[in-house]
């Protein structure tokens, strides 16, 4: 008898407990924000119920599944095409919204004792780094940028991502716009089609291929690098300013970039306008349909959203990502409101 | 591998038997009898016809599991077979942005490294194999084959980190500088030493491998009749004249284990990937970067964008998947021939 007694009890509280936590909201894509999305997520679903299940499988993942219809909302650190939303829009009759959630950077690591803790680069120098033609570690042009330093004649090696990554994604980006000779020949993307160097799996492949070589450089995130103690370079903006990665300078350049902000909020801003601005920076996306047929999950993605860029905020730092700056919010905020919207 | 096992069983029954020579009429006589009594009754029961349809359809499963597997591949490659066609195979350029692939140095990396981890692998394994077979002590023998065996056990992962931190620094500071003291023309030590590369990936395959061509050559030796070895002993052959001889009537065995290693080696994904240096290039010297088949699939399948980059990587798969099934089928051919052989004798 008592046995029973508590198999009702037990029976009674798990139907309240799934009744109250009913609505459960799928989402898929970008690795770089997981974990401050899964802080959100946390976070919020104890204030308000709401169960999130996201899976970090990689922004091109997280895109052919928005467009597949497969989840409730997608993640990228690269914005999506032009044909892909057009794709979008096909297959699931509704258009797809970039909000934009946190920042993060790419920083540029090197394993260069005589260059100590703040080697300067210029974007030309960086470039041609990474297309092989500047080979050495005391070349005029690296030198002329570190007059203070006796950079030894040592070969470069230089080292990127071996698997499609947001990082690498921002970080071509960012030659492509300050290269000529980038743009013409490789281009940008989330793996591309390296003119040199040796490739390494993930952020911590990069960072062990560098750390382990004298003489290597490499791109991380800034996040990993500030975890792991490593040196970055500071790089020289587009204002001519010698920058340092900071949350600060991340979250400047998204401030600089404010005014070619182009209404759908699908924006690069790497090589970003002002003087504190670094210039590797990008966001992250949250893809959001503008019209869901489910509109109980509608309902509660807009409320989602709208703490995301309030409470939501002050929990980036901590996790190592920059925070949007006022003017962005201030753009996402109107984009949130449109949602469901014709 | 449980064939063989049984094999070598039936020899000790032989033994036991004490002739030696040949098997006793009573044991030849006991499994006959066995056999028909079994299909008799296959025949009448109803519980054997269902057990025996179950494990056809289990049977049937495997074979479907393969077929389907290799259906879908095509499906998923056909966008890039037909933009590309047979360049694809030939195609040195791979370039996401473009949207233009070509496998062939993915193609190269991985017959490359495994081959030279074959090469490698090979000598030891046997020589491992001839100790325990021939020569060990029961002592030696039995723990011996535990820790080869356990090798085998290991996750690839773990391979790989240690490639990283131990085989790769090791590489750049000792071995590589000195090949290239030797000889910094000969093409296949050339280049900057940088750990990472075709060595690394060739040397890591080399102890992955290891234990499955050892172990298997093991088994086949040690299902060699004794018979063989007390002949040539008979006759007055030195130890070392009478392993000659079981060598080369295990010889297709060894072979057959040998193409199951070169299997591992060819669809081995994350060990190379850590240490092979992930550049897409064909060069002659092992001590530059290169990519495998398996490294390039699992590095960018996550993230690959475009429906033909997609479609790129699963004709890559597609590839490596025959390659693999071809070595496959190859070494149970080899491996059921020579057992077929002894069984006969």
């Amino acid at each position: 008898m008592r046995f029973s007694k508590i198999l009702t009890l037990a029976l009674a509280v798990f139907t309240l407990g799934s009744a109250s936590a009913q609505l459960k909201l799928n989402g898929a894509g970008a690795t770089f924000p997981y974990v401050i999305y899964s802080k959100w997520f946390d976070v919020y679903s104890k204030q308000n119920g709401v169960q999130f299940n996201y899976q970090s499988i990689g922004s091109g993942g997280g895109i052919k599944q928005i467009t597949e219809g497969t989840v409730d909302f997608g993640a990228s650190d690269g914005p999506m095409s032009d044909a892909q939303l057009k794709e979008v829009k096909e297959k699931q009759g509704s258009a797809v919204l970039h909000i934009p959630t946190v920042m993060g950077a790419v920083v540029v690591t090197y394993n260069q004792p005589a260059a100590g803790k703040d080697l300067h680069l210029t974007p030309e120098v960086l470039a041609k780094i990474y297309l092989g033609q500047i080979r050495y570690w005391n070349d005029p042009a690296i030198k002329a940028v570190n007059p203070d330093k006796n950079l030894p004649n040592q070969a470069i090696l230089v080292a990127h991502r071996s698997d499609g990554s947001g990082t690498t994604s921002i970080f071509t980006d960012y030659l492509n716009k300050v290269s000529k000779t980038w743009s013409l020949n490789v281009g940008k993307g989330t793996s591309v089609n390296w003119p040199a160097g040796l490739g390494g799996k993930g952020n911590e492949g990069v960072a062990g291929l560098v750390k382990q070589s004298e003489g290597a450089i490499g791109y991380v995130e800034l996040a990993y690098a500030v975890k792991n103690n490593l040196s970055y370079a500071v790089l020289q903006n587009k204002a001519g300013a010698f920058v340092e990665a900071s949350f600060e300078s991340v979250s400047a350049a998204a401030a600089g970039a404010i005014k070619n902000m182009p209404e759908d909020l699908r924006v690069s801003i790497t090589d970003a306008d002002g003087k504190n601005s670094y210039p590797i920076s990008g966001f992250t996306w949250l893809l959001i349909y503008k019209n869901m047929k489910d509109k109980a999950k509608e309902q509660e993605i807009v409320k989602f959203l709208t703490w995301a860029m309030g409470e939501g905020q002050s929990y980036a730092k901590d996790l190592y990502y920059a925070p949007l700056p006022k003017e962005v919010i201030t753009l996402c905020e109107k984009k949130i409101a449109s949602i469901g919207t014709k | 591998m449980l064939t063989l096992h049984s094999d070598r069983e039936s020899i000790d029954i032989k033994q036991a038997g004490g002739d030696g020579n040949s098997v006793p009429p009573a044991v030849v006589s006991a499994t006959k009898s066995m056999k028909s009594e079994k299909s008799r009754r296959s025949v009448v029961n109803i519980g054997d016809r269902i057990f025996r349809s179950t494990t056809w359809f289990f049977a049937f499963v495997v074979f479907a599991l393969v077929f389907l597997m290799a259906y879908e591949m095509l499906k998923g490659s056909q966008l890039s077979i037909e933009k590309f066609g047979f360049k694809f195979l030939t195609g040195t350029t791979w370039d996401p942005v473009a949207d233009n692939y070509g496998a062939l140095p993915f193609i190269f990396g991985t017959v490359v490294s495994s081959l030279l981890a074959l090469l490698l692998a090979l000598p030891l394994s046997v020589g491992v194999a001839i100790f325990l077979a021939e020569l060990a002590p029961r002592w030696i023998e039995r723990p011996m084959s535990f820790m080869v065996e356990l090798l085998a056990a290991i996750p690839s992962i773990v391979y790989g980190l240690w490639g990283v931190f131990v085989l790769v620094p090791w590489l750049r500071t000792s071995v590589e500088p000195k090949l290239l003291a030797i000889s910094d023309t000969f093409p296949l030590f050339k280049g900057a030493p940088y750990g990472f590369g075709m060595l690394a990936a060739g040397i890591i395959l080399a102890i992955m491998i290891l234990p499955i061509i050892s172990s298997i050559s093991r088994d086949v030796l040690s299902a060699i009749p004794d018979t063989q070895r007390e002949a040539a002993l008979a006759l007055g052959a030195t130890r070392w004249e009478a392993t000659k001889i079981i060598l080369s009537d295990g010889r297709s065995g060894i072979l057959g284990a040998t193409l199951l290693g070169l299997g591992r080696a060819v669809g081995e994904t994350m060990a190379v990937t850590m240490v092979i240096g992930n550049r897409p290039e064909i060069s002659a010297s092992l001590l530059d970067p290169g990519y495998s088949m398996a490294s390039v699939i699992a590095n960018e399948f996550a993230e690959a964008t475009t429906a033909l980059y997609t479609s790129s990587l699963i004709e890559i798969a597609l590839i490596l998947f025959c390659v693999t099934i071809v070595l496959n089928a190859a070494a149970r051919l080899i491996v059921w021939s020579v057992t077929k052989k002894f069984k006969t004798a």
